[in-house]
């Protein structure tokens, strides 16, 4: 290690990366103070002196009570929850078979799917949203569970194959090679042997899939239009808001409560989640 | 006694593996590649594909809901290119990226390498600067929204009662202020991403490497720019690529913290697409408006790719 | 019966790359037949078309009287031990060894019965509930082999089982597979580069070069009469000593000439060495055939040269020198004295000195 002297080391460590850490974490805390402030705190003007600007001495649930009187909340919790299961699941069973496609066997134009699915992997859900909430109408999906369920999987499903290629293609051959000996098929082999050894794998790209299905929005917004069938981060978007009037406090509860199961779920994973994190720009 | 066995074996019940006709015909690689590609590429075309096929011709029609419209040519076009707040929306959807993205790398970088010592607490603190990444985008922006709310304004409040102040300052109110709001929001968020992927990239540098530096005589700065960062540039590449694509084609950010406003000054290509597209239901010009992101996309991703074939090369 | 029969194997890689060359090999029943050559010569690449691993590019493999070329290869009934053992990591030494007899869906007891039985042999009873990561590089091989035995197949193929091995532990299995194979007499295919490994393993060794089958012989013969100059310099350690010589027919009598050295062609060689008279061949003599020569040597057989280095090995010794421009190594007794930079007589045993052709190796 290379020695250092203690106030360089307060210089060039400490203090920025304690500003680093209030910059990163401050606005999760102030959504958690204002989630828990009684309205008249809340709304004090900019000019206005305060004895507890940064947290109050009055903890209210009150937010918490209206937002969940007032909105479908937990419904909403648990829709994209559903969503974010059943998005996740389709997309790592497709992204397991096609990773393992593409890692493992020798066929003609797999280079080439190969490239067409890291190309899709970068075209954003914005510049399709149009056409596809257009299709998604014909194909009588819309306002149905399954309008995301199916379309999550299309920023999914090539994230998480390239995440298992790779991944597979760590994994000697011999080990399938010898399990076909053994007297499994290719098949059995793949889900036998292979499958099992990429668990940490699977597992990185499912979390991974999983936190990025909890975040999407706009297929959210556009194709779901009952209020009972909206996710978090669309359901706060239009209930919480109307007309001009922001519920801050509701907002900030709900921003809270919808943060907490993914945020729960990272915490848990945060290796994997990393790894997939990594993983997901390695080429 | 298993010397006998090999005889005897074979006259035992099962000893060929039976298995269906089907699976039979998966042992050909080629039916199997086949079979297992197809639920993820079905996926994929009929929603990417197909979709995309749609949007072009959707942008050569004055398609909108309830009406087919009629082919048009390049008029959705021409019309989104003499549009003013698409022209504002161009160039802010430009300086968001432009800024948010060297914002993103200098911090990441520098918070990668302040991540890269030992220190306690090191796997917490780790952990929890990726929130801003895991949170839904969304959420965390009604966050900022509200603390830079015009009249209960945090900041406002922080900076009026330090005396730093006498005004307070108009946060998303003013299109300038807004953008660079944005810019700020879109940093916080997207900088954990460059901090954690850089930091991994890092971390697969030797010690060595920077000892021998070291023992040649050779500072801190010098061992960042000689050591470091030649090693660093693969990752580096490819990380800024997917954020240039992110933050280009950004909606949720600014849709949430300022709606496009104040007057239409803060739009993205995105979120005035959404508006024309969606909340208009000008289908055609709002297709279009969305296809003007493809070519810079386009760009970004054939770098990409030519990148990885020399990666491969090598 | 499970004889092997390889008609005219060939293998071209995609890349167009021609690894193995028109192999033909019968190999009988309980024969234990070992693939010997250097790295790259197609071994692991004839093995594996026969486990069905690999696409064959033309030619015929049978197992018994059945073509097997299409078979996948969980339909050949053979068993296979990688180089690098392949254990299921996921899997405990018990259920590796299981897998294969759960696939054919063999009742519990019975499975139960035979992993027992071949952890007995194998001595690694009380490993069966680790995990591979759990095990020594020893036992790691142990639980290969006995993966591959609990399932008595037709055919087992080993592909460089032993490499990863230390020295004291190759040694020491390479004698217990021999055991074993006695014991179980199932037809065995062994590659490995490994030469000592070959002979003492095999009934019959089949030496490989550039994807050709150089000479298929049991081990003493490969040593005794290797059909060309690569087998002759492949087997046996140290290698062959070769010289080119010029050969001179003088009166009848062929001499093999080299710069500062004449030498009889011993006339068990004559007849075949005449046709070459005139031209250059190769002599071959091995280490073991040469020593310092004695009263009783003939002068034909002696040539004069100086020690370059000397290396003792205990039982045996190494002496270096040049001769007929060439570098030179005969291994002789410990009892004899030499030491480096002196002048030494060595003689050639003249029952044991081959010719090969210049060209085309092939031996005379
Ligand atoms: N999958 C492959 N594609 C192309 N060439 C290969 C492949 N596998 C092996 N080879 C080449 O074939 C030759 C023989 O390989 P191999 O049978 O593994 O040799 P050995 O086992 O005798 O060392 C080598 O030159 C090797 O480079
Ligand atoms: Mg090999």
């Amino acid at each position: 290690m290379l020695i250092e002297r203690k106030w360089k080391k307060w210089i060039f460590f400490y203090i920025p990366m304690t500003v680093f850490i209030l910059f990163t974490l401050f606005p999760f805390y102030w959504m958690a103070v204002t989630a828990v402030r009684p309205d008249p705190e809340l709304y004090r003007t900019w000019r206005q002196a305060s004895a507890t600007p940064f947290w109050t001495l009055e903890p209210t649930l009150e937010h918490f009570r209206e937002l969940l009187k007032t909105t479908a909340f937990p419904q909403w919790l648990w829709n994209t929850m559903l969503i974010a299961i059943v998005s996740t699941i389709i997309s790592l069973i497709c992204g397991m078979f096609a990773g393992y496609a593409l890692a493992r066997l020798k066929f003609r134009g797999s280079e080439f799917l190969g490239t067409a699915i890291f190309v899709t992997y970068l075209v954003p859900q914005t510049l399709l949203f149009i056409p596809l909430a257009d299709i998604i109408r014909e194909m009588h999906l819309g306002n149905t569970p399954w309008a995301l369920m199916l379309t999550y999987p299309t920023f999914l499903i090539p994230f998480c194959t390239w995440l298992l290629m790779g991944y597979f293609k760590t994994i000697p051959k011999e080990l399938e090679e010898c399990a076909r000996i053994d007297g499994a098929t290719r098949f059995g082999a793949m889900v036998r042997i292979i499958f099992p050894v990429a668990i940490p794998g699977i597992l990185s790209a499912g979390i991974f899939a999983f936190t990025l299905s909890w975040n999407e929005f706009i297929y959210a917004l556009i194709f779901m239009s009952s209020a009972e069938l909206k996710t978090v981060p669309v359901g706060v978007v239009s209930e919480l808001i109307r007309g001009d009037i922001f519920f801050w406090g509701q907002l900030m509860a709900g921003a809270l409560l919808g943060s907490i199961p993914v945020a729960l779920v990272y915490s848990f994973f945060v290796e994997y989640y990393v790894t997939g994190l990594t993983g997901s720009v390695k080429g | 006694m298993v010397g006998a066995g090999s005889a005897a074996g074979a006259a035992l019940p099962g000893e060929r593996v039976r298995i269906s006709r089907l699976t039979r015909m998966l042992e050909s690689e080629k039916l199997l590649a086949a079979a297992l590609l197809a639920p993820g590429v079905v996926i994929l075309v009929l929603f990417i594909a197909y979709p995309f096929v749609m949007a072009i011709w959707f942008s050569l029609t004055s398609i909108r809901v309830g009406d087919a419209g009629e082919f048009v040519g390049l008029a959705n076009f021409t019309k989104a290119w003499s549009d003013t707040i698409f022209q504002v929306a161009f160039k802010n959807t430009v300086f968001y990226t432009f800024w948010a993205t060297i914002f993103k790398f200098a911090l990441g970088m520098w918070l990668a390498l302040l991540l890269n010592r030992h220190f306690r607490f090191k796997r917490l603190i780790r952990a929890s600067m990726l929130l801003p990444f895991i949170i839904p985008t969304v959420l965390s922006a009604f966050a900022w929204r509200w603390m830079f709310d015009p009249t209960f304004s945090v900041m406002n409040w922080l900076l009026f009662h330090s005396g730093v102040i006498t005004d307070r300052l108009p946060f998303l109110s003013d299109g300038d202020w807004a953008m660079w709001c944005a810019v700020l929001v879109n940093t916080w968020r997207g900088m954990p991403f460059f901090a954690i992927t850089l930091l991994a990239g890092l971390q697969t540098i030797s010690p060595d490497l920077h000892e021998a530096a070291a023992l040649d005589g050779a500072n801190a700065w010098h061992r960042f720019w000689h050591v470091t960062w030649p090693l660093l540039m693969p990752v580096t590449l490819v990380v800024v690529v997917f954020s240039v694509i992110q933050t280009f084609s950004d909606f949720q950010l600014i849709y949430v913290l300022t709606g496009g406003g104040p007057a239409n000054s803060t739009h993205l290509i995105a979120t005035y697409a959404y508006q024309i597209g969606v909340a208009s239901g000008l289908l055609g010009e709002g297709a279009a408006l969305s296809l003007f992101m493809f070519p810079v996309l386009f760009a970004v991703v054939w770098v990409q790719l030519r990148f990885m074939k020399r990666m491969e090369g090598h | 019966m499970a004889n092997v029969t390889i008609r005219n194997l060939n293998k071209k890689y995609d890349g167009g790359f021609h690894a193995v060359k028109d192999v033909n090999l019968e190999i009988r029943d309980k024969e234990f037949v070992v693939l010997v050559g250097p790295s790259g010569c197609g071994k692991t690449t004839t093995l594996r078309m026969v486990a069905g691993l690999e696409e064959i590019t033309s030619g015929e493999i049978l197992i018994g009287t059945r073509v097997i070329n299409d078979l996948p290869p969980m339909d050949r009934d053979i068993a296979m031990v990688f180089q690098n053992y392949a254990l299921y990591p996921h899997k405990s030494v018990y259920q590796n060894m299981a897998f294969g007899l759960q696939m054919r869906k063999y009742p519990k007891d019975e499975i139960e019965k035979r992993v027992r039985e071949a952890a007995d042999i194998l001595g690694i009873g009380p490993l069966l509930e680790r995990k591979p990561r759990q095990l020594s590089g020893g036992q790691r091989q142990r639980v290969a082999v006995g993966r591959a035995i609990v399932r008595h197949p037709q055919v087992f193929l080993f592909d460089e089982p032993l490499s990863n091995l230390d020295a004291m532990l190759r040694v020491q299995m390479r004698v217990e597979l021999k055991r074993l194979h006695e014991r179980l007499e199932t037809t065995a295919i062994y590659v490995t580069h490994d030469q000592v490994e070959a002979m003492t393993l095999g009934d019959r060794v089949v030496v490989m070069k550039d994807g050709w089958v150089q000479q298929v012989g049991e081990p003493l013969e490969l040593y005794g009469k290797p059909a060309n100059k690569f087998v002759a310099g492949f087997i046996g350690s140290p290698a062959m000593n070769f010289v080119g010589v010029a050969i001179t027919d003088l009166g009848g009598v062929l001499w093999a000439d080299a710069e500062g050295l004449r030498l009889k062609v011993p006339p068990q060689m004559a007849e075949r060495v005449r046709a070459h008279a005139g031209k250059r061949i190769t002599l071959g003599v091995r280490p073991e055939a040469l020593h310092p020569a004695t009263g009783s040597d003939h002068a034909d057989y002696s040539f004069d040269t100086a020690v370059d280095v000397v290396e003792p090995l205990g039982n045996e010794i190494l002496v270096n020198f040049r001769a007929g421009g060439a570098p030179m190594v005969a291994r002789v007794d410990p009892a004899v004295r030499v030491k480096a930079h002196q002048a030494i007589r060595v003689a050639l045993d003249p029952e044991r000195v081959y010719f090969f052709d210049e060209k085309s190796g092939a031996a005379i």
